[in-house]
């Protein structure tokens, strides 16, 4: 097992060298002549206004927090799913409770119109 | 020196350095990132101790779901990532003191904790499945009652944190 | 052991043996040889996308009624070579107010993030990368990373576009994994592993019979996963001037470039091996390099499907997109994953036809039911179209006369 691990690490490591590698070998073979109007920021062709780090709305903070309570609930699931063939009608029926439970989450969440994208 | 102890060490280094830098950086967004890196870096260590789904879990749902929803709470405060603000203030010396007595409490009385006098012996393969986990969370006679309340925290969890943050939006209706 | 059928672990054996030879430890050969795997498979793999380029592009031609690619090479074959020597010579613009270095380190974690998938993939009975016992959770957890890099390229870039690009990307990609992760439970459970050999090896035969309507609800995740149309609002240019990699210029902008065409191609590789059977096939216990060619083949066509839907179908509404994967696909996901679980425990498995009989039945149900409830729900909420007022034309009688008598 830990054979692989190390293969995972290696590979890893490999996959972050060659983009990096790519990236330095295409930064010594492009030009260097950058002027002030060059770099500007471009943002969407005009000149920018303001600070670039704007203040969100909360929606985006809800659907992170809905995907991280299912995010949390499947992990818990996956032993169970790796059992499955060794658990008897009763671990199946506490899974559907388990998910019921989560389930009706969704359904306060969804009623509530936290899901509506606005 | 193994190249396990070597390896042990480096991640340790960089987990304890971006822990510190997490604590200390000015801006909000770059505390986020280097907590990601430390996260990263107990994900290396579940690895080598063969803890293979907690080293999963641990970039699944922490760096994918945890940093993520804290980078979002980040962006909803306002101006937070220009803050150049002192990141110490008068009670940093004190916290220091009172948390350094802690962890050398924590030391010492872990110094006399019995398993940490000699080394643990490696997992069996049986041990190592997955499946014996989720045997143990399900089966009558097992974590049942705790699963199904993980369940409950969870809907508690989601329920709260959208009253909170949605309240807003009722009131405009 | 031989060559013809078996290349790969032959080589592997006799580079072992020659090293060995030499006097060199065996941990050390073993570390020698990962390493020399890693490079091949990561190079292969990014040079490979040249050609899955040249591909899409030649393919998106001809649905779109175009030519494609026709003028390096034969059929065009090496314009993405073209392409790739000219984007290597081509400066770097750093805009001012860059944050260095997240605005440094995001194309390389993106390519990244692709290539550790195909860490993890086997692609025949016997070759086969790390055999972690958490295969597919990996292939989860690593896309996490891919969010990171669209964060980081997003946040590095001093930009207000690319941020909301970036974010609005995020949020796609992660409600889009709450009914993956949801509908690869299903296959764990039949195959009782989250390896992915144990997975193929389950796979006589192959998971796309046994749960159908998973397979559909991890096929649009997946495509949803790559950003690809219809989900391609991350780089949706007409909203957002380009999506979180605005201000990328040169080899960095390859970089997200070559992330998005391997992740198209790779997420086909994982669609094959966890719902198609891998490399599973006839004749792949006598020869097991023609599981490699098996897998090949399938995975083409998932790409090739892919493809088809990318050029084919209009791009959704981000809130339509939303409503899609919160209010549809994830409920449904939950339904099947429940049933499944049941009806297969409550069968007994000796009785493999009337298993499968009944998964299918089930899944057929669930699937008229979905669409059912779907319709039901249009019905009682119609689509508002929405018109401007009619404009004056310059030369009303090239309209279709549909169109002329509406517009009366």
């Amino acid at each position: 097992m830990l054979n692989e691990w190390l293969y995972l690490g290696i590979f890893l490591t490999i996959a972050l060298a060659i983009p990096a590698a790519a990236l330095f070998i295409a930064g010594l073979l492009s030009p260097k002549k950058p002027n002030p109007i060059k770099d500007s920021t471009y943002e969407c062709g005009m000149e920018t206004v303001g600070v670039s780090w704007v203040q969100f709305k909360v929606q985006y903070y809800i659907y992170g927090l809905v995907f991280l309570v299912f995010d949390v609930e499947t992990v818990l699931l996956y032993p169970w799913a790796v059992a499955y063939n060794k658990v008897a009608l009763y671990g199946v029926l506490e899974v559907i409770l388990f998910v019921a439970i989560l389930a009706s989450g969704l359904l306060y969440v969804w009623r509530k119109g936290a899901l509506e994208w606005v | 020196m193994t190249g396990m102890q070597i390896l042990f060490l480096i991640t340790s280094a960089v987990v304890l350095f971006s822990s510190i830098m997490s604590v200390t950086a000015k801006r909000m967004i770059h505390s986020a990132l280097w907590f990601v890196l430390a996260l990263l870096g107990v994900a290396v260590v579940f690895a080598m101790l063969e803890a293979s789904f907690f080293a999963v879990v641990q970039v699944l749902v922490y760096v994918g779901a945890i940093a993520i929803l804290i980078i979002f709470a980040t962006m909803l405060t306002r101006r937070a990532l220009e803050d150049k603000g002192d990141q110490f203030n008068r009670a940093t010396l004190v916290t220091l003191v009172i948390v350094s007595i802690i962890f050398a409490g924590l030391v010492v009385s872990l110094k006399s904790w019995a398993p940490l006098q000699n080394l643990t012996s490696p997992l069996s393969a049986e041990q190592l499945n997955v499946g014996v986990l989720g045997l143990a969370l399900t089966a009558p006679d097992g974590f049942t009652l705790p699963f199904e309340v993980t369940s409950i925290l969870l809907l508690a969890a989601l329920i709260g944190a959208i009253y909170v943050a949605y309240e807003r939006k009722e009131k405009k209706k | 052991m031989n060559f013809i059928y078996d290349p790969v672990p032959w080589v592997i054996n006799w580079l072992t043996q020659l090293l060995l030879g030499w006097g060199l430890p065996i941990n050390l050969v073993n570390t020698l040889l990962y390493l020399v795997g890693a490079v091949l498979i990561c190079l292969g793999a990014m040079l490979f996308t040249t050609m899955l380029i040249w591909a899409e592009r030649k393919i998106g031609g001809r649905f779109q009624d175009r030519l494609g690619p026709n003028r390096v090479g034969p059929w065009g074959i090496f314009q993405s070579i073209a392409d790739m020597l000219k984007i290597f010579t081509k400066e770097y613009i750093n805009p001012v107010g860059i944050d260095k270095i997240p605005f440094n380190l995001a194309p390389i974690l993106a390519v990244a993030a692709v290539l550790a998938i195909w860490a993890v993939i086997p692609f025949s009975e016997t070759v086969f990368g790390a055999n972690i016992n958490v295969a597919l959770l990996f292939i989860i957890a690593i896309g996490g990373l891919g969010e990171m890099a669209i964060i980081l390229a997003g946040f590095g870039s001093n930009n207000k576009y690319a941020l909301l690009g970036a974010f609005r990307a995020v949020a796609q990609l992660i409600s889009y994994e709450v009914p993956m992760v949801i509908v690869l439970l299903i296959p764990v459970m039949f195959s009782g592993s989250m390896g992915l050999n144990e997975i193929v090896q389950a796979q006589k035969i192959p998971f796309i019979i046994y749960a159908p309507v998973a397979c559909v609800i991890f096929f649009i995740c997946s495509i949803a996963e790559n950003g690809r149309a219809p989900f391609d609002l991350i780089e949706a240019d007409s909203e957002l001037v380009a999506g979180y990699n605005i201000e990328y210029s040169g080899l960095k902008f390859g970089m997200f470039f070559v992330a998005d065409f391997l992740h198209a191609f790779t997420s086909a590789i994982v669609f094959t091996t966890i719902f198609l059977g891998g490399w599973q096939g006839p004749g792949v216990e006598q020869m097991p390099v023609l599981g490699g060619a098996y897998m090949l083949i399938k995975t083409l066509v998932v790409y090739f499907l892919m493809l088809a839907i990318r050029f084919t179908l209009p791009r959704f509404r981000i809130d339509q997109m939303m409503a899609l994967n919160w209010k549809i696909l994830t409920p449904l996901a939950l339904v099947t994953l429940l049933v499944t679980a049941l009806v297969d425990k409550s069968i007994p498995h000796e009785m493999t036809l009337v298993r499968i009989g009944a998964l299918v039945i089930v899944n057929v149900l669930l699937w008229l039911l979905a669409d059912r409830m779907i319709t039901a729900y249009r019905k009682r909420n119609p689509i508002q179209v929405v018109t401007g007022k009619a404009r004056p034309l310059a030369r009303p009688e090239i309209l279709p006369v549909v169109e002329k008598e509406a517009a009366q």
